[in-house]
């Protein structure tokens, strides 16, 4: 699948297109196809994101997950710092990054 | 022709289409001349007597060659107009001055609070460049 | 040290709001990405991998306690309670908010502090010898000459979009301290026959893709005609530095392309000129900078004994502390790596802490080193004992300068969008490795550097071994290099094969110090072993 991923302006936090929004989770990431582009050009020109770009990703039980591991690093946080990630008390946190 | 959008120069405004650096050198009837971001300004020195607009371009504000262009002619004496084209962004208006610059003719019309903001932006300066301000070594120790 | 006048402090305000009133048009949607990104960067806020990173600059690597106590209030009212300290000598914060950032640089300038051209393609911090004004060995203290050329680079309108960015370190001994050969311009203080100061120049060193290191292009500068010298240097680049490719901007390239002679010969043609153009600073101006770098209130005949009876103690006081030009004192190296640690970050507390021992022990100040230490300049030996256990309480007296285990690491693919691989997690391993101070006694001095991508922030090209973090196929992989340095006897380090995994490159790592330490002559260090048998013996042993 592909799914879009940004930044949000004011605060900086990473964020991932649901279909309808932004969310903080990539769980929520929803499948654009090759609508990508399309929707990053609104999305940007409204200011609900920047410097937002297309990845691949799977779907999964939990529900998606990047197909590149810096984007997965991106979708957590830190592996160094999990005190600091979106998932500080999962064990299995770091195995689905790495 | 694009408006210049600020002039800062009591005189008249030249408005004969520039040449390029090259033609220039060759047309002995020419006064205007427009420097592009790769031309050697110093190739117009032997003929600064007969220049009376240059125009320096910048297609990209990043690229910055034509903030050395302006000095180098300003450093060679050059008193005429020296006038920004191209991709003139507000941020960069006030370090345009300092190089030497005195027209700007954006090619998208910036806007007018914000463009005076920025050339008023700075008390003072660090560097002695083209625009004659003394800089703060200088008032630290004055002569 | 440096201490802002009316004029300095008005700089740094005014740049406060106009970076306000830029954040503004961003916001409103007058500036588009595209247009402010630059902007931003000259700003030193940065989009990171999870966030905005704001990059702030510690001239010189100096600070007061005053100044330091402020960076670790940021991190806990901006920040998530930590700082991460860099091999440029600044400060990263990683989870910034772009509306707080005028804020924060207000808070900064309170403090004469700034975040002015940590990023961006303009003249960045300008970087100096951790151990300036306190080290016998140095001729002058070089950093007064680094506050010229600070000023003389803040917002210089001609020099603000270069090619690429610039990086510029001046040193003033012999030992060089700040790997002032792998810089776009390194300057070395010293003497001419006359016994006159003046500036040794070299241009177009650099690490990244492409590590160069400078050639000098001018043996002597006098002090007189340092700034003019270096605006002809930068103009030059600014005119002919390539702009055609990011990957090719760099000085290096063009002094590379053009050769030596030739860039040589541009400068002094470029520098003939600009003599007459009178750009340069009277030399009141540096004899007014100067006597702030004077040496702090030493008491005379301080005592040099030191009672050495804790091991722990004795242990960090052999390889933590350097001599001090000052008879009873030392100059004091506190470590950022923690066996296990993220090197070079630190807790708001801790530094805080480090501000507090500074202000009462340090005569107020501090050094951030390039290997992402902190150093106390100038410690009493009769305080020196109570200082090592208050750090020792908060996590900070690892003795490991220069050993194994002071492991310098750019943040890595765990914080940084360039990055190809983590390389934090392969510091801790390696750290982890080495741990024992009999182990890191055993081997002694062996600066080991690692860089998750190719931009080398972490300066592997000059360690004496260094690791490379790459992408294969979206596997993190590990190339090992051996033979860096970045000392006076600056070399680049090879690559000793095909890479690894994270778990093969800490045991190529433990296999090559083994080599050593079965070839080590006398008092060899890693590097002289390495130079003296060459890559052979270490392939062997690392690839069967």
């Amino acid at each position: 699948m592909k799914i879009l991923t940004g930044n949000d302006l004011k605060t900086g936090a990473v964020t991932w297109w649901t279909g309808v929004g932004w969310s903080l989770d990539v769980n929520d990431a929803a499948d654009v196809g090759d609508n990508g582009a399309a929707v990053i050009a609104r999305e940007e020109g409204a200011q609900n994101v920047f410097a937002a770009y297309v990845i691949d990703g799977e779907k999964t039980a939990e529900g998606v997950r990047p197909a590149h591991i810096k984007d997965r690093i991106r979708a957590l946080g830190p592996t160094v710092r999990p005190d600091l990630t979106l998932k500080p008390s999962d064990p299995n946190a770091l195995n689905w990054v790495i | 022709m694009v408006e210049v959008q600020f002039r800062l120069r009591e005189d008249e405004a030249v408005n004969d289409p520039a040449v390029t650096v090259d033609a220039f050198t060759e047309q002995t009837n020419a006064s205007a001349v427009r420097v592009e971001p790769g031309d050697d300004a110093r190739a117009l020195l032997p003929h600064l007597d007969r220049i009376a607009l240059v125009e320096v371009n910048f297609p990209s504000w990043t690229d910055g060659r034509g903030y050395s262009s302006a000095r180098v002619l300003r450093e060679a004496g050059y008193t005429g107009e020296i006038r920004a084209v191209g991709d003139v962004v507000i941020d960069m208006l006030g370090h345009l001055k300092r190089c030497g610059f005195d027209a700007f003719a954006p090619a998208h019309p910036l806007n007018p609070a914000d463009a005076q903001a920025a050339f008023d932006r700075w008390d003072n300066v660090y560097q002695a460049t083209a625009d004659g301000r003394r800089p703060i070594w200088a008032l630290r120790h004055p002569a | 040290m440096y201490k802002y006048d009316q004029y300095d402090q008005q700089m740094v305000d005014t740049r406060v709001e106009e970076f306000r009133d830029q954040v503004r048009r961003r916001l409103s949607g007058e500036l588009t990405e595209e247009q402010f990104r630059p902007l931003r960067l000259q700003n030193g806020l940065y989009l990171q991998l999870h966030a905005y990173m704001l990059r702030v600059a510690v001239p010189y690597g100096t600070l007061s306690s005053a100044q330091m106590k402020v960076l670790g209030d940021i991190a806990d009212k901006y920040d998530r309670g930590y700082g991460h300290f860099t091999t440029r000598q600044n400060i990263q914060y990683n989870w910034i908010k772009l509306e707080d950032t005028p804020d924060i640089l207000a808070d900064l300038a309170a403090v004469e502090m700034h975040a002015i051209q940590t990023s961006g393609n303009c003249i960045r911090n300008i970087s100096s010898d951790q151990y300036a004004g306190a080290a016998a060995d140095e001729i002058v203290d070089p950093r007064p000459y680094a506050e010229l050329l600070r000023q003389w680079s803040s917002f210089h309108p001609e020099f603000l979009t270069l090619p690429r960015k610039f990086k510029i370190a001046v040193i003033a001994s012999e030992t060089d301290r700040a790997a002032m050969r792998l810089h776009d311009i390194g300057i070395k203080m010293v003497k001419n026959d006359a016994g006159e100061i003046g500036c040794q120049f070299y241009v177009g060193g650099g690490m990244g893709r492409t590590p160069m290191i400078g050639p000098m292009i001018r043996e002597f500068v006098p002090l007189d005609q340092l700034i003019t010298y270096s605006e002809a240097c930068l103009r030059v680049y600014n005119r002919y530095g390539r702009r055609d490719n990011k990957y090719k901007a760099r000085i290096k390239i063009l002094v590379h392309e053009l050769g030596k002679e030739e860039y040589t010969r541009q400068v002094e043609e470029e520098f003939a000129h600009l003599l007459t153009q009178g750009i340069e600073p009277p030399l009141a101006e540096l004899e007014r900078i100067k006597p702030y770098f004077d040496d702090p209130a030493f008491e005379a005949g301080a005592s040099d004994d030191l009672d050495l009876s804790d091991p722990d103690f004795r242990l960090w006081v052999e390889r933590n502390t350097h001599a001090h030009k000052q008879a009873g004192y030392v100059i004091a190296t506190v470590s950022l790596k923690p066996v296990g640690g993220i090197p070079g970050d630190a807790s708001a507390d801790q530094i805080r802490l480090m501000a507090d021992l500074a202000k009462e022990y340090s005569f107020d100040e501090l050094r951030v080193t390039h290997a992402q230490n902190i150093v106390f300049p100038h410690v009493r030996k009769a305080d020196l004992y109570t200082v090592w256990q208050k750090l020792d309480e908060a996590g900070l007296g690892t003795a490991n300068l220069d050993s194994v285990g002071d492991i310098i690491a750019c943040p890595g693919l765990d914080y940084c969008s360039l990055a190809n691989a983590r390389s934090i997690p392969v510091a801790q391993k390696i750290s982890e490795r080495f741990g024992s101070a009999e182990k890191q006694a055993e081997i002694g001095e062996l600066k080991l550097k690692i860089s998750g991508c190719i931009n080398a922030c972490g300066h592997h090209h000059a360690g004496h071994i260094g690791i490379l973090g790459v992408d294969r196929k979206g596997v993190e992989n590990y190339q090992l290099l051996l033979g860096g340095s970045e000392g006076a006897d600056t070399s680049l380090g090879k690559i000793t094969g095909p890479g690894f995994d994270e778990d093969g490159i800490v045991d190529a790592v433990e296999k090559a110090t083994n080599v050593y330490l079965a070839n080590k002559q006398g008092e060899e260090r890693f590097l002289d072993t390495y130079r003296r048998i060459g890559m052979d013996p270490f392939k062997e042993a690392i690839y069967g």
